[in-house]
C-alpha cells in the first residue's frame, strides 16, 4: 500500500513530524514501512504562468516564442514543447529558479531572441515517470484553466508530497485504506480521525424504479448495493483527485473511473461503476457461473468461467466477474450518460478461487481476498455517490437498492490487566491500558481491571484475547518490555545419541581431509535411478516427483546423493577445479508406492566423491593421484573410528566401474557401495577418473553401540612374523587374509599386507601377497616353537585351500 | 729416571698439541698409555729403584700420566666438537622449502552456522530435534493455524507431491510434533534444524531449497519479556557483546503476539548504512508467542500453558556474518567458495 503522506492528512494531523520519522514510527510499532519516496525533487521559483501569445520563432523551426503572464510580470519565453499554445496554464521557472540537478534558469538568448525563464515539463520538474500522467509524458503540463496565475505549483501539482510504501502483513488489510492508515497514525501519534463527507443531495426519482437486486447465493455476496446516478459528465477528475491516485500507483482514466478507484483507496472498498444504459436491463442478477460461460473482461481478453466463478448478471449474460473485473459489455465509455453503481461484500475465498483460475488479480480482488469492512461497504457508496454530484454533475438518485444479510457485529473480547502483565513480563496499569484503547479508537467497557473491547469490523483481525494482548503490547511499545529469563521447569538440553554420533561421523571425514557440501534434494528424470545402492534397489523404490515441479532439473525426490553431488563435480571441473574431495550427509526418499499415501521413509546416507590429485603441490614426492584403495582406507578408518566391523567384497553395480566396485557390509547387512565411476558415466557427465562411496547413515547409526572400556595392556613381548605367499591371480588377498586370522588365532592378533607382486620371477597368471603377523599371548612370553607350529599350519592351510605356496 | 719421564711428558703433550684427527689421538694414546706404551714402559723399571727412590719417582710418574691423560682428553673433546660441528653443518637444511602437506576437510558454511546456533541454544537448556522432509498437510499447516484455504498456502508457493502430503515449507511441523510427542503434559524447550523447500526461482536472494531453524519453549507462565531476553543472548553470543536488539511487530498465523527481531548493524554501528538500508538495524529473525490454537491442537492447555516460538534462516545469518552476497553459493559447492570456511 502506497500511502500519500498530503492524502493522509485530509484524515489524520500528522503535522510536525517528518515523513522518515513517521515511516520509523509505523514500522516500530505496527507495519514495516518499506520505503519513503518523494513525489518530485526540490525545485524553487516555479510558478503558474498564462500563455497570453505562442507563436512560431522567426529564426527556428520547433522553437515557439512565448508571452506569459505569472502575475508579478509578464516574460518572453522560448519554448520547445510540441504542445505548448496560446491560452494554456502552463509550469514557469522564472529566472533565478533553481530546477532538480542544480539546473539554475538564468535570462538567455536563443536564436537571437531573448528567452527569460523556461516552460517545464514535469521531467524537468523531477518527477518520477510513475507519477506523470500518460497525455503528460511528452512535452509540458498544463493545469486546469482555474489555476491561480503567479502562485507557487507546488500545492496543485502535489510535488512536495511523500509517499510510504507500507508492507502490509496479511492480518492487516485494514490498512489497504487511507482510512484504515489514519486510524493506524492516529493510534501511534494519539491524534483523533477525521470522517470524509459522504452527504448526497437526492432527487425525487428513485434507485428502485430503475434496478432491483437478487442474489442467489448470500453465503457467497452478503451484501448487494445498487446506486443510480443519472446524467454523468465524464470527463477528467480533478487534478488533486489525479495526483493522489498517481501517488497510490493508480493511472486516472476518468472521472467516473478515478472516482471508484479513489474511494476504494480511501475506504478500502472495492467499488465498480457499470453504463447502466449499456445493460440493457432493470435488474442485477448475483450467481454462480455456468460451466464454460464466458465473459470479455475490460482488459478485453474472453474469460471462461466455471460454477466456482461468481459472476454478476444482467439477468442474462455477465456484465462483471464479481469482486474481480468488469464485462467490456457494460463498461464506462466518453458517451456514457448514466451509471449504477455497485458496493458489494463477496465472500474472500471465492474471489480468491476466481483469481487463481483466471490469473486475474486487481485492486478490488486484493482487498476482497484478504477481507474488507462490512461497515464501509454502503458508506463507500455514498462516498462515491457524493464525488459523482460533485466532480462528474452527476444526479444521484433516491435510495440504494440492496440485498442485505452482512453480519456486521464488532467482536467482544475480555483482557484483564493481570493477565496482560503476566503475558508480557511488565507492569502496565489499567489506566495505561484504557489510555491505549482509547488511541486505537476501539469501544469498550471497563470495570476496574476488566475490560470487555468491542473490536471494530475494521479490524477483522482482531477475534481473541491474544489479538488484544498484541494491540496494547505494540502501542506500549516493545522496547518498553523488560529482558528476562525463564524461571520455570529447568530443562536439560543436548544432543541426542543420533545427533552426537552424526557429529563424530562429520569430524572424523573432515579430519582425514574431506569438505562437506549440500546440494538439492531434487533431482532430475535422467538422474533420479543412477548410482542407488543395491539395498536400497532391493526395497522396489517408486520415484517420487512433485505435483507442479518448477523445472525437469528439480522434479524428483533423490534416491541417492550421488548423482546431485557429482552434478557439483562437473561445475567445478568446468572451472578448472580437478582436485575435490567431497562427502555429504543428507536423505534420499524411499517408497514402494507408486501413488503416495503416506510419508515416504527417509534414510539417511553419507556419500562421497573424490577426483583429480588427493595431496596438490608437493615436492620431491610423488602428487598422488585419487585411488581406490585411499577412498577404501578413509571408508575403513571411518568404521575403525566407530569401532564397528566393515567387510568389503567385489561387487557389481549399474553405473560402476565393473571390476573396481565393492558392496560394503556391516554384521552381514549390505550398507552400501564404493569404487570408481563406470567411465561411461564420467564421460557423460564431463568427470575425470572419480571415486565414489555410498553408506546407510541408518544401519550404521542402529549398529553403533560401542561403549569403551580398559582392556590390559599385554606385559609380555610380541613377535612378528612376515610371509609371502604366489598365489593365482584371481584369488582375493582379502580371503587369504581372512584366512590366516582364522586358522592363527587366537595367538595372531594382527595380519596387515605389506606387499603385493606380479611379474619378473613369477609364473604367468600368478601375483605375491605378502603379510605381515603380529602373535601374542597375553599370559606368558611366547616361545618359538608356537609360533613356528602355527606358522606352518598357516601355510598349510593356505595351500590346501588356494593351491599357494609360500615364496622364497 | 725423571729426567726421562719429564722427557715423556713433553714430547706426549707435544704430538697431542699438533694432532688434529681423533684416530691419531688414539693412537698418541696407546703409544704413551697404553700396555706397551712408552710411559708404562718406563714405570715398568720402577722396581729396580730404592725404597727411598720409589714414592718420589712413583709421585712424578703419576703427575706426567695425568698431565698426558689430561692433555689427550681435553684434545679428544676439542676434537669430537669440532667433528659434531662439521657434520651438524653438513646436515643443515631449507626451513623455508614447504612441509609435506596433510589434507585439511571441514564443514559447510551452513552447518557451520547451524551448530553453532545449536551450541548455544544447548548452553540455555534446548533440545534439538528434527523431523521429516516430505510433511502431511496437517503438521505443515493445519497443526499451525494455517487452515484449508489460508492464502499462505498456496499451491503456488509450496511442492506438493500429492493433496495431503507436501516437501515441508518451514520447520514449524517439528513444533507440533514435539507437543504432540509430549502430550500437552511436559515443559520444553528445544530447536529444529533443517532443510525446507519453496517455489522460489533459484536466484541471487532466492532459493527452492533452504534451511531454517525454529524454536519453541512451552511452560506455565512464560512471557514475552523471556522471549526478548533469550533472543537478546542469542544475538550477543552470535553476533557479538555491543550488538542491541529490537522487536516490530508482525504477523505470523502460529504466534499470537508475532514480531521480527532486528539487531543493531555492526558495519555503521546503528548510525545508518547501504548494509542495514540507512536505518541502523538488520532485520533477523521472526518470532512471538505460541498462538493458543496451535498450543489446543498439540494438546497444551492455553489457560495453563504459554510459550514463545522464533525461526530464523540460516543463509541469511550467514550471509550477514560472512559476507556472502548470493545465496546459490550455498548449493554450487564450489571448492572455492567451501574452502574459505573450513578454518576452525
Amino acid at each position: 500500500m502506497l500511502v500519500s503522506l498530503n492524502w493522509l492528512k485530509e484524515y489524520v494531523e500528522i503535522d510536525g513530524i517528518s515523513p522518515e520519522e513517521l515511516a520509523d514510527k509505523v514500522t516500530r510499532s505496527g507495519i514495516e514501512v518499506d520505503n519513503v519516496e518523494y513525489v518530485a525533487e526540490n525545485s524553487s521559483n516555479v510558478v503558474i504562468g498564462y500563455v497570453e501569445s505562442c507563436e512560431k520563432h522567426p529564426n527556428a523551426d520547433k522553437l515557439n516564442l512565448c508571452q506569459v503572464d505569472v502575475g508579478e510580470e509578464k516574460l518572453q519565453i522560448i519554448c520547445g514543447a510540441p504542445n505548448v499554445s496560446q491560452g494554456q496554464k502552463v509550469a514557469v521557472a522564472k529566472p533565478g529558479a533553481v530546477l532538480p540537478g542544480n539546473f539554475k534558469i538564468k535570462r538567455a538568448k536563443l536564436r537571437g531572441i531573448e528567452s527569460n525563464g523556461m516552460i517545464c515539463s514535469l521531467q524537468e520538474l523531477g518527477f518520477d515517470e510513475k507519477h506523470i500522467a500518460k497525455e503528460y509524458a511528452e512535452g509540458i503540463f498544463v493545469f486546469p484553466e482555474d489555476a491561480p496565475v503567479g502562485e507557487s505549483v507546488e500545492p496543485l501539482l502535489n510535488s512536495t508530497d511523500a509517499i510510504l510504501e507500507f508492507d502490509l502483513t496479511p492480518n492487516r488489510a485494514d490498512c489497504l485504506s487511507m482510512l484504515g492508515v489514519a486510524y493506524e497514525v492516529g493510534a501511534l501519534l494519539d491524534k483523533p480521525v477525521n470522517l470524509p463527507s459522504e452527504e448526497v443531495h437526492a432527487g425525487e426519482e428513485k434507485a428502485a424504479d430503475y434496478i432491483s437486486v437478487k442474489v442467489e447465493d448470500e453465503k457467497l455476496n452478503p451484501y448487494y448495493g445498487a446506486f443510480v446516478i443519472k446524467d454523468v459528465e465524464i470527463k477528467p477528475s480533478p487534478l488533486w483527485m489525479r495526483n493522489y491516485l498517481l501517488a497510490a500507483g493508480i493511472r486516472p482514466i476518468n472521472n467516473v473511473v478515478d472516482i471508484t478507484n479513489y474511494v476504494l483507496l480511501e475506504y478500502g472498498q472495492p467499488l465498480h461503476a457499470f453504463d447502466y444504459d449499456r445493460l440493457n436491463s432493470k435488474e442485477i442478477v448475483v450467481r454462480t457461473a455456468k460451466q464454460d460461460e464466458t465473459i470479455v473482461t475490460l482488459d478485453d481478453v474472453e474469460r471462461t468461467l466455471n460454477p466456482e466463478n461468481l459472476v454478476i448478471t444482467n439477468g442474462q449474460e455477465p456484465v462483471a466477474l464479481a469482486g474481480v473485473m468488469g464485462g467490456a459489455n457494460s463498461e464506462v465509455t466518453s458517451d456514457t450518460k448514466n451509471i449504477l453503481l455497485e458496493a458489494a461484500y463477496f465472500d474472500s475465498v471465492s474471489v480468491r478461487k476466481t483469481v487463481k483460475a483466471t490469473g486475474l488479480r486487481s485492486e478490488s480482488s486484493t482487498r476482497f481476498e484478504k477481507g474488507i469492512d462490512p461497515n464501509r461497504v454502503k458508506h463507500a457508496g455514498l462516498r462515491a455517490c457524493h464525488l459523482l454530484e460533485k466532480y462528474a454533475g452527476g444526479k444521484v438518485l433516491e435510495g440504494v437498492v440492496e440485498f442485505d444479510t452482512l453480519d456486521r457485529s464488532e467482536k467482544e473480547v475480555d483482557i484483564d490487566t493481570e493477565t496482560i502483565n503476566n503475558r508480557l513480563g511488565t507492569d502496565i496499569s489499567s489506566d495505561e491500558i484504557a489510555k491505549i484503547l482509547e488511541r486505537l479508537q476501539f469501544n469498550f467497557d471497563r470495570n476496574e481491571d476488566r475490560f470487555k473491547v468491542y473490536a471494530p469490523s475494521r479490524r477483522g483481525d482482531i477475534t481473541i484475547f491474544e489479538d488484544m494482548l498484541e494491540e496494547v503490547a505494540r502501542i506500549y511499545g516493545y522496547d518498553n518490555l523488560p529482558f528476562t529469563l525463564p524461571t520455570g521447569t529447568a530443562t536439560a538440553g543436548g544432543l541426542t545419541k543420533r545427533q552426537l554420533l552424526r557429529r563424530a561421523v562429520k569430524n572424523y571425514l573432515e579430519g582425514v581431509g574431506l569438505l562437506e557440501t549440500r546440494t538439492y534434494s531434487l533431482t532430475s528424470e535422467a538422474y533420479i535411478q543412477k548410482l542407488v545402492s543395491n539395498e536400497v534397489k532391493t526395497l522396489n523404490p517408486e520415484p517420487i516427483s512433485l505435483a507442479m515441479p518448477m523445472s525437469e532439473d528439480h522434479k524428483y525426490l533423490r534416491l541417492s546423493i550421488l548423482p546431485e553431488l557429482l552434478k557439483t563435480v562437473s561445475y567445478n571441473l568446468a572451472r578448472n577445479q580437478y582436485n575435490l574431495s567431497y562427502y555429504e550427509i543428507g536423505s534420499i526418499f524411499v517408497t514402494n508406492e507408486k501413488d503416495l499415501t503416506k510419508q515416504p521413509d527417509e534414510q539417511l546416507r553419507l556419500s562421497g566423491v573424490l577426483t583429480g590429485k588427493w595431496l596438490e603441490h608437493l615436492w620431491q614426492m610423488e602428487n598422488k593421484k585419487v585411488d581406490f584403495y585411499l577412498v577404501k582406507g578413509i571408508v575403513e578408518g571411518l568404521f575403525e573410528h566407530l569401532e564397528l566391523p566393515l567387510t568389503v567384497n567385489q561387487a557389481q553395480l549399474s553405473y560402476m566401474h565393473p571390476g573396481r566396485t565393492a558392496s560394503l557390509m556391516l554384521n552381514g547387512k549390505e550398507i552400501g557401495f564404493m569404487g570408481q565411476l563406470h567411465p561411461a558415466l564420467e564421460k557423460e557427465m564431463d568427470l575425470k577418473e572419480t571415486y565414489v562411496f555410498d553408506i546407510n547413515m541408518e544401519t550404521v547409526l542402529e549398529e553403533h553401540h560401542h561403549e569403551p572400556s580398559y582392556t590390559q595392556i599385554p606385559r609380555y613381548p610380541s613377535v612378528t612374523r612376515d610371509i609371502a605367499f604366489v598365489l593365482d591371480n584371481d584369488v582375493h588377498a582379502g580371503v587369504v587374509q581372512a584366512t590366516i586370522s582364522e586358522v592363527g588365532a587366537p595367538l595372531v592378533k594382527q595380519v596387515n599386507v605389506f606387499d603385493l607382486y606380479k611379474g619378473e620371477n613369477l609364473p604367468e597368471g600368478k601375483k605375491s601377497v605378502a603379510y605381515n603377523l603380529l602373535y601374542q599371548d597375553p599370559e606368558k612370553t611366547l616361545v618359538d616353537e608356537e609360533v613356528e607350529k602355527s606358522y606352518q599350519e598357516i601355510i598349510q592351510a593356505v595351500n590346501e585351500k588356494y593351491n599357494a605356496y609360500v615364496r622364497s | 729416571m725423571q729426567e726421562q719421564l719429564k722427557a715423556i711428558q713433553q714430547e706426549a703433550l707435544a704430538k697431542v698439541q699438533e694432532v688434529n684427527n681423533l684416530k691419531e689421538l688414539q693412537a698418541i694414546k696407546v703409544s704413551y698409555l697404553g700396555k706397551k706404551g712408552s710411559l708404562t714402559q718406563v714405570l715398568r723399571g720402577m722396581g729396580k729403584l730404592s725404597p727411598e727412590e720409589r714414592p718420589i719417582v712413583g709421585e712424578v710418574a703419576n703427575q706426567v700420566r695425568e698431565a698426558i691423560t689430561n692433555a689427550i682428553e681435553e684434545k679428544n673433546t676439542t676434537l669430537e666438537n669440532a667433528a659434531l660441528e662439521e657434520k651438524l653443518q653438513a646436515e643443515a637444511i631449507d626451513v623455508t622449502l614447504p612441509g609435506r602437506p596433510t589434507k585439511v576437510g571441514g564443514p559447510h558454511l551452513l552447518t557451520k552456522v547451524i551448530e553453532e546456533i545449536e551450541d548455544l541454544f544447548i548452553g540455555m537448556g534446548f533440545e534439538v530435534r528434527e523431523g521429516p522432509e516430505v510433511e502431511t498437510d496437517y503438521f505443515n499447516f493445519e497443526a499451525l493455524n494455517l487452515p484449508k484455504n489460508h492464502p499462505a498456502r498456496d499451491m503456488q508457493d509450496s511442492f506438493y507431491i500429492t493433496n495431503e502430503l507436501l516437501l515441508r515449507t518451514h520447520t514449524s511441523p517439528v513444533q507440533a510434533r514435539t507437543m504432540k510427542e509430549y502430550k500437552g503434559e511436559k515443559a520444553f524447550k528445544m530447536i529444529c534444524p533443517g532443510k525446507v523447500y519453496r517455489r522460489d526461482t533459484d536466484d541471487a536472494t532466492h532459493s527452492h531449497q533452504f534451511t531454517q531453524i525454529e524454536g519453541l519453549f512451552v511452560d506455565k507462565d512464560v512471557k514475552m519479556s523471556d522471549l526478548k531476553g533469550i533472543l537478546n543472548l542469542f544475538a550477543k553470543k552470535m553476533f557479538g557483546e555491543e550488538r542491541n536488539i529490537r522487536l516490530r511487530p508482525s504477523f505470523f498465523p502460529f504466534t499470537e503476539p508475532s514480531v521480527e527481531m532486528d539487531i543493531s548493524c555492526k558495519v555503521c554501528q546503528g548510525e545508518g548504512c547501504s548494509v542495514c538500508k540507512g536505518t541502523g538495524w538488520i532485520e533477523i529473525l521472526g518470532a512471538g508467542m505460541v498462538h493458543p490454537k496451535v498450543l489446543e491442537m498439540g494438546g497444551y492447555d492455553p489457560k495453563v500453558y504459554s510459550g514463545f516460538a522464533f525461526g530464523m534462516g540460516p543463509e541469511r545469518i550467514a550471509m550477514l556474518k560472512y559476507g556472502v552476497n548470493d545465496i546459490r553459493q550455498f548449493y554450487l559447492n564450489d571448492s572455492r567458495f567451501l574452502k574459505q570456511f573450513h578454518q576452525a
